[in-house]
């Protein structure tokens, strides 16, 4: 069939993407943007990082576009603050509210939704850090000095943790697991990190529960499950987020974690595919079916789902060794490859010392995993050794090699 | 053609360099070094992902 309707519902970067991909395709048709959120699109990773540091101007919002660069350059209808409530995929109609948006082809990029603590839902100083309008109220209450409690010390609670404690602001995290970010990076490695907090000063407690959050309209006191009480001014919730596909329901879409698509990000059902947090997709270069919530995925994810809905008949696979970074304190943490490994080594520096290090994670006889910290100068070509499924014992000459070749360095400049 | 790099933009987070590694490297100090410019019919892809890849859209192809 002939395609002259895209819609792509999700403002954010994948749906920026998979907008800016279309034209760039040379898709001359119709285009629709559905978002809920009342904002233009923007940038997320800066809104737990720069966005948090100290000062007292409050930085700008990181817009990726303006208003007149959707309307004049790229053509597109914008419809914000008009979360789609229902998929109609029949008439091939997305249902927002009272209103019907048909289309041809559809990118359905609308993310996740973070947890929240049950009860807390009226509680003011409660927060998740997710939208440009939690970030504001979480830079607001930590330029008044709030006591802040973040409740999970995963990359986000860990972001905010590092943000507070720069402002000097009284800040504990508090972790249910006994090591953090073991989803993540593996037990060793979540240990080696968290260190980072006691190492700057963040009280991190890990292996306790939160009871309950308590306060008379704005929180007061967290309560942990051994009773323990620690007074608060904010918290900030980060225990993970759930795929937003809840207004799919009964649309045919298969839902399981996320919406299930095929390697070219297809769901199976005429015209509509699905890019970003929400799509739960076969990853051919690693040879497993993945959801990911990282900023690489959803770029590529986006202009790569658009791309194929467009040209069905040519669609093309999406494949990526994953990347995610996260800033905490004066480090760099990134990570390239997947955490599901037979054995984790530290190939340079020791996490024991904090400062700088990279672990290699091995599946089989591959390389299937690189952390670093600090590590900016190797972790891409560790990721390039990924891709090529470079044999474990390469990857280990690799790293001797470069360490020697930075101890030769290191030993000319003293 | 080539690339150029805004240094004010750049973040030093490296997708370009596992997307053209031939053009971008970053250094010990986590700043990027360009290693090259001009970039040849056949690097013309792989200079595009890592354009398109740039989470902080620091890198740009320009007529020479």
């Amino acid at each position: 069939m002939d395609i002259e309707r895209l819609v792509v519902v999700g403002a954010s970067l994948a749906g920026l993407r998979a907008v800016e991909g279309a034209r760039k395709a040379g898709f001359g048709g119709r285009i629709t943007l559905i978002g809920a959120e009342t904002h233009l699109p923007y940038d997320r990773p800066p809104l737990s990082k720069k966005f948090l540091e100290p000062g007292t101007e409050e930085p700008a919002a990181p817009f990726f576009r303006s208003e007149q660069t959707f309307a004049d350059e790229l053509n597109v209808e914008l419809l914000l603050g008009a979360p789609a409530t229902g998929l109609d995929t029949a008439n091939r109609e997305v249902i927002v509210g009272d209103r019907r948006v048909g289309y041809d082809a559809l990118v359905i990029a609308t993310g996740a939704t973070p947890r929240i603590l049950p009860g807390t839902e009226n509680l003011a100083g409660v927060h998740a850090l997710r939208t440009l309008d939690d970030a504001v109220a979480v830079r607001q209450a930590l330029t008044e000095g709030a006591r802040t409690v973040v409740i999970g010390a995963g990359f986000i609670g860990s972001e905010v943790a590092s943000g507070a404690n720069k402002r000097g602001v009284d800040v504990t995290v508090v972790e249910a697991l006994p090591t953090p970010l073991v989803r993540a990076t593996g037990e060793a490695m979540g240990h080696a990190i968290a260190s980072l907090h006691q190492r700057n000063g963040t009280e991190l407690r890990c292996g306790i529960g939160v009871s309950r959050v308590e306060g008379d309209e704005h929180v007061e006191r967290v309560v942990l499950a051994d009773g323990s009480v620690i007074d608060a001014d904010l918290v900030v919730v980060g225990i993970g987020v759930t795929p937003a596909t809840d207004w799919l329901a009964g649309s045919g879409i298969e839902v399981d974690n996320g919406v299930v698509c095929d390697e070219t990000l297809w769901t199976g059902v005429p015209g509509v595919y699905a890019a970003g947090d929400v799509a739960n997709w076969f990853n051919p270069v690693l040879g497993v079916r993945q959801r990911m919530e990282n900023w690489t995925a959803a770029a590529e994810q986006g202009a790569a789902a658009a791309r194929n809905a467009l040209d069905p008949a040519n669609a093309k696979p999406y494949g990526t060794v994953p990347y995610y970074w996260s800033d905490w304190y004066d480090v760099r943490i990134q990570f390239v490859g997947s955490p599901e490994a037979d054995e984790v080594r530290v190939v340079d520096g020791d996490p024991a010392d904090g400062g700088k290090w990279v672990a290699l994670y091995r599946r089989g006889d591959r390389l299937i995993g690189a952390l670093t910290l600090n590590g900016q100068s190797v972790i891409m070509k560790y990721r390039v050794q990924i891709m090529k499924e470079t044999s474990w014992e390469d990857a280990l000459a690799f790293a001797r090699a470069r360490k020697a070749k930075m101890a030769e360095k290191a030993a000319a400049r003293a | 053609m080539k690339v150029t790099v805004d240094y004010g933009k750049c973040a030093g987070l490296g997708i370009c360099e596992s997307l053209a590694p031939e053009f971008f490297e970053v250094n010990d100090d986590g700043d990027l070094d360009l290693l090259k410019e001009d970039i040849e019919p056949d690097e013309l892809q792989s200079v595009r992902e890592a354009v398109a890849g740039c989470p902080a859209e620091a890198l740009r192809i320009v007529d020479n």
